[in-house]
């Protein structure tokens, strides 16, 4: 194809958006619908996503040393644990300290155990696959002076069950809206190719090829996904930062963080721009080929 | 110039219009075919640019087998021909200057050669006046002529008219039989044009080719309508 060819096809491209007014209106709109569903799904669903993942990090599994153990059996125990596979933290804590976290969390009171102090010494330990704790305090529980492991048995289990079945239901979700998005869009690109189908066969007859005709209908598709990708950007855009500056100081200091808007809000801008670039791509190349064949 | 050998065309719900065609248009040769409704007239004409394929035979055009000749060629063998309508087929949202120029654009002309060739073309069937109006705003015969100038501006050696006048008024009609007349005598291009005005085909004596049934019943030189109407 020649330059000036592809000059045409642009300054074609643009004319026609206006000339096709109202055709037009309705593809963006429709575009920007869409996106801006798809923009707040996003938003929601990245943030749970993390919010999952801060739970799963919080799980740790606390490993008991037997009180016969001597300082060297206890180093060698904490070396071993350490090399366990899937093993990502190892935090060892005196009897000392245990007692003095049994203090913080009970009371005062307990204090009288500083004379004679009943606890054992304890590994706190976190697998790098939260998910995979239950497997891993199994293999810890077999070294020798352990006494007993403990991590939540049950509960974490269900927890996990939840937060993997919310991330599927999520994904899920996010799949659907696409497909509907799709859908929708070519449906209404479509409808304003078929307005043109006595165009398409014209042109045609004056012997323009498939590709000539082609590139300015997906030119046209391209600038509609951008202009219907720019309402939702803003709309995430800004209305993510008014909510970050709303959650954010009031989740401080707290186990769950939502996401800060750098990166997160670039990310969002480049799903939602790319989204609206390939949904006119596709659906112009859609809905052009079935007219092609005059 | 133009070349059919034993076509027939069948179209998948039975109708056959086109049984054994065999004719000859040699290079500058002006020709008329007739016929009645559904003798395969239009069939005749459609396969000369390919809007139809032969079911068997053979349609040389300058050269090339249109009955072997693959889809994505078909652009290239239309840009040796020109084609007329009854209803003018112009683009709607294009100025006569643009529908003309459009043809140009196609084929991929540099820029300063479609206005020059554009306003020719447009001097010629005598609209470079109204060269910003949209089709819309014009008069049935005017908006044939521009369809014509379309269908000459890449200087094609063939211009196939499909009832070029049949929606326009018996004045308007001659108007445009003059047009073509220019485009044959002048520029010496081949017209074969599918009619069903008997008074032309009487009074500007031509090749007359008339079609029944998907046979070539008749062809004569100078020949005439020779149905009632």
């Amino acid at each position: 194809m020649k330059f000036r060819t592809l000059r045409r096809h642009f300054r074609e491209s643009f004319k026609t958006l206006g000339r096709n007014g109202w055709m037009t209106f309705a593809s963006v709109s429709a575009v920007t619908v869409t996106l801006l569903l798809v923009g707040v799904f996003v938003a929601i669903m990245l943030n749970l996503n993390k919010i999952a993942d801060d739970l799963e990090h919080d799980v740790e599994m606390k490993v008991y040393v037997e009180l016969a153990a001597d300082e060297a059996s206890t180093t060698a125990l904490a070396e071993q644990i350490r090399e366990t596979p899937g093993v990502a933290e190892v935090i060892y804590s005196t009897r000392d300290q245990e007692l003095e976290r049994m203090v913080q969390d009970f009371g005062e009171d307990l204090k009288l155990y500083e004379q004679s102090n009943p606890l054992r010494e304890a590994f706190y330990v976190k697998a790098t696959e939260p998910q995979q704790t239950a497997k891993v305090a199994q293999t810890i529980d077999e070294y020798p002076n352990t006494y007993e492991v403990v991590y939540g048995e049950g509960k974490i289990e269900k927890l996990f069950d939840f937060l993997n079945f919310g991330r599927n239901a999520g994904l899920i979700l996010i799949l659907a809206l696409l497909f509907t998005a799709m859908f929708l869009i070519s449906n209404t690109i479509r409808i304003t190719i078929v307005a043109r189908q006595t165009e398409i066969g014209i042109m045609k007859l004056v012997g323009a090829t498939n590709s000539f005709v082609r590139i300015p209908f997906v030119l046209e598709g391209i600038w509609m996904g951008i202009l219907g990708s720019i309402i939702p950007i803003l709309a995430v855009v800004f209305g993510y930062l008014q909510f970050y500056d709303y959650a954010e100081p009031r989740l401080r200091g707290e186990m769950i963080q939502i996401l800060a808007p750098v990166p997160f809000l670039y990310i969002v801008t480049g799903i939602l721009f790319s989204m609206g670039v390939f949904i006119g791509i596709w659906g112009s190349f859609m809905s052009v080929r079935k007219f092609l064949k005059v | 110039m133009i070349k059919m050998k034993d076509v027939y065309k069948k179209y998948t719900n039975g109708v056959v219009a086109a049984n054994g065609l065999n004719v000859q248009i040699a290079p500058g040769e002006f020709v008329y075919v007739v016929g009645p409704s559904g003798a395969g007239k239009s069939t005749f004409i459609k396969m000369m640019y390919r809007e139809e394929k032969p079911t068997s035979g053979e349609i040389y055009i300058d050269g090339t087998n249109l009955a072997t000749l693959k889809n994505r060629e078909v652009p290239f063998v239309r840009r040796k021909l020109g084609v007329v309508f009854q209803d003018f087929k112009l683009l709607p949202k294009l100025t006569v200057y643009e529908n003309v120029a459009f043809a140009m654009e196609v084929i991929e002309a540099p820029s300063d050669t479609i206005r020059d060739r554009v306003t020719e073309v447009l001097d010629l069937v005598g609209l470079k006046a109204k060269a910003r109006m949209l089709p819309t705003e014009l008069s049935g015969g005017e908006q044939q002529r521009v369809s014509i100038a379309r269908s000459i501006v890449n200087r094609p050696k063939v211009v196939i008219a499909d009832e070029p006048t049949g929606n326009l008024d018996p004045e308007t009609s001659w108007d445009i039989m003059n047009v073509f007349r220019d485009i044959n005598e002048q520029l010496g291009t081949t017209i074969v044009m599918a009619t069903h005005n008997k008074n032309i085909v009487n009074r500007i004596r031509h090749r007359v080719i008339a079609i029944e049934g998907g046979l070539i019943v008749r062809d004569e030189a100078e020949g005439v309508y020779g149905y009632e109407i």
